[in-house]
């Protein structure tokens, strides 16, 4: 997928979370990212961080060491 | 096998739990206080004789052939309109009342042809049973003189006598067989609510008339088959019973269209349907019916079905038809390889919510044990799937929490983003009745959707809203709710976590959330706001119910839990009257997402990373579960063009024509090497496939269909699949030719599978629902006979959850170069991507998609009515013709998407919301102009389609 859609979405989930207290809005960006996010998705969201994770949201940015490594290759 | 014959108690029965005893000839009988004592007698077994009298219609007393004695009393009652009494000693046959009643029914037969052989009601009509019932011998008035029956009288033209009129395309009336007992007027005003009849003139003249003397078809009404079903005569007849005659067995099923489920009994002759009849146990429905339902099943038999598998190797060559061994080794090869060399996680399934429970856990199962991925994914995703991840956050499970019974508790209904007239029309018949007894309406909708303002119904409060601001507009009747104090707190403090309560309460008290602060960007009227959000709060029982005009948006989670939020605030949870209810849009869409159709759960709503959970279907499946969520529908879309996603087997459903932003849709289709469909016709989907497995009906197959309100219908086989196979075998063949070993041998060994291991379906076997016609989940030991109402004493989740709503405007916004908003919907008589619906005559109801405009809008463009119109997004474009109306606000144009020449999906975006991947099709910024007709992309994808559905036929064997 496109790397600006893969960011919308990011972002779009902490938007969401922007509204609960920071460290559970970390938390729960992570959580949501690694329950519905397939790892290919996953795998495209840490080549982003990899190369600086140019606009991603900054709950996005902190939540990278919660979300889960991908393993497997697709 | 027999024709299931539905006692007729002739009134409705009474709802009060007082009783009282009566004596009819003889015989003592209890029954509720208010109940008639023609309904009474019947419950004691003795039918009085009637007409005008039947029980899904109040009484109405004007056929004089129900008279009875009552001791005591003087003179002879009609027993349909007179009530029981404790201690009443009723006879229903005696002297006076024989010579009465034959003496009235003389009348009646005296202005009634008497072509009783070649009637096609012969068999089934209610005067010929009551002419004998009273053994009426002779007419002595004779048949001559003035009458509705002759075409002429004598020399002179007839002038009471009216043809018959054929223009519905599924019934005739025949005003010369009319008795006007008006059963069919009742039905049409007390049952469908829609009042299209009347009676006309008086005395002698009456006449029954649909609106001012108008033919049916150019009339209101609807066809839902309402005064059908009432006409005791031949004058009201299905077209089909004309022509094919009187069923001899019949066979209760579940409606194959929306998420109402409507119980019907299919009357056959042999293997062939003659009618479809609206089932009166049916607990969803009542005994009504919508034009779907009651009649468009012709699709089953369109010249346009596929019956026999085809292949190709690439989409540009034709079709080639083949015999099922070779479609299913050619598609298990392919498959095989593709795995092979991209990997396990490159092929998928989408699972359909057309089909049944059993057909979508065997494709589920396919990709879980045989495939060995989670890639599997259903239309849910593009329509209520933010109801599942909403719900489940707020009370812990993602389904509607009432049945529709619950609507005849209500007190003030809300009704936000859906249209059920059109969409879900038999529980929209169900909640016009309530209305019409005084319950209040909140409509809250872009669009001023029928239920705004119908015969005796109008909403107390409509609010318009822009499209894209539902948050705002929830959390600010809860800013109204909190703020003004209306909120249960004895419910809150007791059923919801209280300290969460409290941020929320903060956060919905700031001034921002005001409905004078969000005026300027809903558009919705502070005062009017207000109003509607203190009727709610203070007006009794309160329920929402909501369609994908809250789902369908980059917040439409965030909107189902601003929902959840509101129902709780108000304690409008845990009884008959209340609740949230989630409008589903097709006949299996809950069961589809009970089945573990979504590519994160298995079956029952459970996430695949727990291991608790995978070892459950891991031991009975003897493989091993990927613990990693799977691709959703867009996300298969999305990596197809990758090139990572390679082949999908998609049953049932159409997602070219259904899924938005179609040219995206088309270019990840055109990027895999192994597209299968499975399906009734060649849908538009399958211009872009290899593989075209045939699918059998709803009429072909037994399994189960999970309506709207958790209720698990039998689906019964009536007919023997056209195309050799119900489609949970079609699956079977196909995991067997990759290797699998599956045996069933019948969907109902499917269920056990699935009782067995989903525990909210642990008590459900067909012997159950053969038992009790039906449950709802969950249905288990806590709950043997299964749940009406759900978070009755506390919530799934253990206390319910308020969260945090904030509005987010959409990224969608209208500018310069677009500055419309674009919203969609349904309409009553075609049903989704129409691929069923426009194989059938209701197409007469609407052949094409129109794009409602409002005047002030087409003035500015230089738009006429029906004027061809180009509707262009940043995504696409396309043409359709144009309709004036004001139904929608000045800034919003509204259109259909039953049609594949419009192919509005072609405009909307690939937006969606944030949570699910649920996609933002209820708000696109578009541009309309003037147009002279189709656009390029429509004249090059109707070639396109033509191209794609070639086919060479097979030589017949020697």
């Amino acid at each position: 997928m496109s790397p600006d859609k893969l960011v919308r979405m990011a972002n779009q989930i902490a938007t969401f979370f922007r509204s609960k207290p920071h460290d559970e809005g970390v938390a729960g960006v992570a959580d949501h990212i690694n329950n519905f996010w397939e790892p290919r998705m996953r795998a495209q969201l840490f080549d982003l961080y990899a190369q600086g994770g140019e606009g991603l949201d900054a709950l996005v940015i902190e939540a990278r060491d919660k979300i889960r490594p991908v393993t497997q290759s697709a | 096998m027999r024709l299931i014959q539905e006692t007729d108690f002739g009134t409705p029965a009474s709802r009060t739990e007082k009783t009282v005893t009566l004596t009819v000839d003889g015989f003592e009988v209890t029954v509720p206080e208010g109940t008639s004592v023609m309904r009474a007698s019947m419950e004691a077994g003795i039918q009085i004789p009637k007409l005008c009298a039947t029980d899904m219609v109040d009484a109405f007393g004007s056929c004089r052939m129900c008279l009875v004695e009552i001791e005591g009393r003087r003179g002879t009652p009609s027993s349909c309109t007179t009530p029981v009494a404790d201690g009443m000693v009723v006879h229903t046959q005696t002297e006076q009342l024989k010579g009465l009643r034959r003496g009235v029914m003389e009348l009646y037969i005296s202005d009634h042809p008497l072509d009783c052989l070649t009637c096609a009601a012969n068999g089934d009509c209610e005067l010929q049973d009551m002419a004998g019932a009273v053994g009426l011998r002779d007419v002595r008035y004779g048949y001559e003189g003035d009458n509705h029956v002759q075409t002429r009288n004598g020399d002179q033209p007839n002038m009471r006598w009216m043809p018959k009129d054929e223009s519905n395309p599924y019934f005739t009336y025949d005003p010369s067989k009319c008795i006007v007992c008006s059963r069919c007027v009742r039905a049409c005003e007390e049952v469908q609510g829609t009042f299209a009849l009347t009676i006309e003139g008086r005395g002698f003249d009456s006449r029954v008339s649909p609106g001012m003397h108008e033919d049916f078809l150019s009339s209101e009404c609807v066809s839902c088959g309402a005064c059908v079903q009432a006409c005791p005569t031949a004058t009201l007849t299905e077209k089909s019973v004309i022509e094919i005659g009187q069923p001899e067995h019949s066979v209760v099923t579940t409606c194959a269209y929306c998420g109402v489920g409507c119980s019907f009994k299919a009357e056959m002759r042999g293997e062939e349907l003659v009618r479809m009849v609206p089932y009166k146990d049916g607990k969803a429905n009542r005994g009504h019916s919508c034009v779907k339902g009651r009649f468009a099943w012709g699709y089953a038999n369109h010249k346009d079905r596929i019956l026999n598998p085809m292949i190709r190797e690439t989409i540009d060559e034709p079709w080639r038809e083949v015999s099922w061994e070779e479609a299913l080794s050619f598609t298990a090869n392919k498959l095989k390889s593709l795995q092979k060399d991209y990997g396990k996680n490159s092929i998928g399934v989408i699972t359909s919510s057309r089909c049944t429970n059993e057909e979508t856990f065997l494709v589920q199962k396919l990709t879980r044990a045989v495939f060995g991925n989670n890639n599997t994914d259903t239309c849910a995703r593009v329509c209520h799937s933010p109801t599942g991840y909403g719900l489940g956050q707020a009370f812990g499970t993602s389904a509607g929490t009432q049945d529709f019974d619950s609507v005849e508790h209500t007190d003030v209904v809300i009704v936000v983003g859906a249209n059920p007239t059109d969409g879900h029309p038999v529980f929209g018949s169900r909640l016009k009745k309530r209305l019409r007894e005084g319950a209040k309406l909140i409509v809250i909708d872009p669009r001023r959707i029928d239920l705004v303002r119908t015969p005796h119904v109008a909403a107390s409060h409509h609010l318009p809203l822009k499209p894209g601001t539902n948050v705002a507009v929830m959390t600010a009747l809860s800013h109204v709710i909190v703020t003004e104090g209306l909120m249960d707190e004895a419910f809150i403090r007791e059923r919801c976590d209280w300290d969460e309560f409290q941020d929320y309460a903060e956060f919905v008290s700031d001034e921002k959330h005001s409905p004078e602060a969000t005026e300027a960007y809903t558009g919705v009227p502070a005062g009017e706001l207000r109003a509607a959000a203190r009727l709610f709060a203070t007006g009794g029982n309160g329920a929402i119910y909501y369609g994908l005009g809250v789902t369908e948006h980059s917040q439409g989670s965030t909107t189902v839990m601003a929902i959840a939020n509101l129902a709780m605030l108000t304690g409008n949870i845990g009884r008959p009257g209340v609740g949230v209810n989630p409008l589903r849009g097709q006949n299996n869409v809950q069961g589809s997402c009970d089945m573990g159709s979504f590519p994160h759960e298995l079956p029952g709503y459970r996430h695949v990373k727990l291991p608790e959970v995978r070892e459950i279907f891991e031991s009975l499946w003897g493989v091993e579960i990927d613990p990693e969520p799977g691709l959703r529908i867009p996300n298969m879309l999305d990596a197809a063009v990758d090139g990572t996603f390679k082949g999908i087997y998609i049953q049932g459903e159409d997602i070219l024509q259904s899924d938005p932003d179609t040219h995206h849709v088309a270019a990840g289709l055109a990027a895999m090497e192994c597209v299968i469909v499975h399906d009734l016709f060649l849908n538009e989907t399958a211009n872009y496939a290899h593989v075209f497995l045939p699918g059998s009906t709803f009429l072909e197959k037994d399994g189960t269909f999970t309506n709207a309100e958790r209720r698990i219908n039998r689906v019964r086989k009536v007919m023997s699949p056209k195309n050799g196979y119900a489609d949970w075998e079609v699956t079977q063949l196909l995991a067997n030719a990759m290797g699998a070993n599956w045996t069933y041998t019948h969907p109902s060994q499917v269920m056990e599978e699935i009782a067995a291991t989903t525990p909210s379906f642990a008590n459900v076997t067909y012997d159950l629902l053969e038992e009790k016609g039906s449950v709802q989940w969950p249905c288990n030991d806590a709950n043997p006979e299964g749940s009406p109402v759900m978070h009755v004493d506390g919530f799934v989740r253990g206390k319910g959850k308020f969260i945090v709503t904030e509005y987010v405007a959409t990224d969608e916004r209208t500018g310069p170069r677009f500055p419309l908003l674009l919203t969609t919907g349904r309409i009553l008589s075609q049903y989704n991507v129409g691929a069923q619906t426009r194989r059938t005559p209701n197409s007469v109801w609407h052949d094409e998609d129109r794009l409602e405009i409002h005047p002030h809008d087409a003035e500015q463009r230089g738009i006429r009515d029906g004027d061809y119109v180009r509707l262009a997004s940043r995504a696409g474009e396309t043409s359709l013709r144009a309709l004036i109306t004001d139904r929608v606000a000045p800034g919003v144009v509204y259109t259909t998407f039953h049609h594949p020449g419009t192919q509005a999906n072609v405009i909307t975006t690939d937006y969606s919301d944030w949570a699910t991947n649920c996609p933002e099709y209820k708000v696109t910024a578009v541009q309309v102009t003037p147009s002279n007709g189709p656009t390029e992309w429509q004249v090059e994808y109707e070639e396109q389609a033509k191209q794609a559905r070639r086919i060479v036929h097979a030589e017949p064997a020697e």
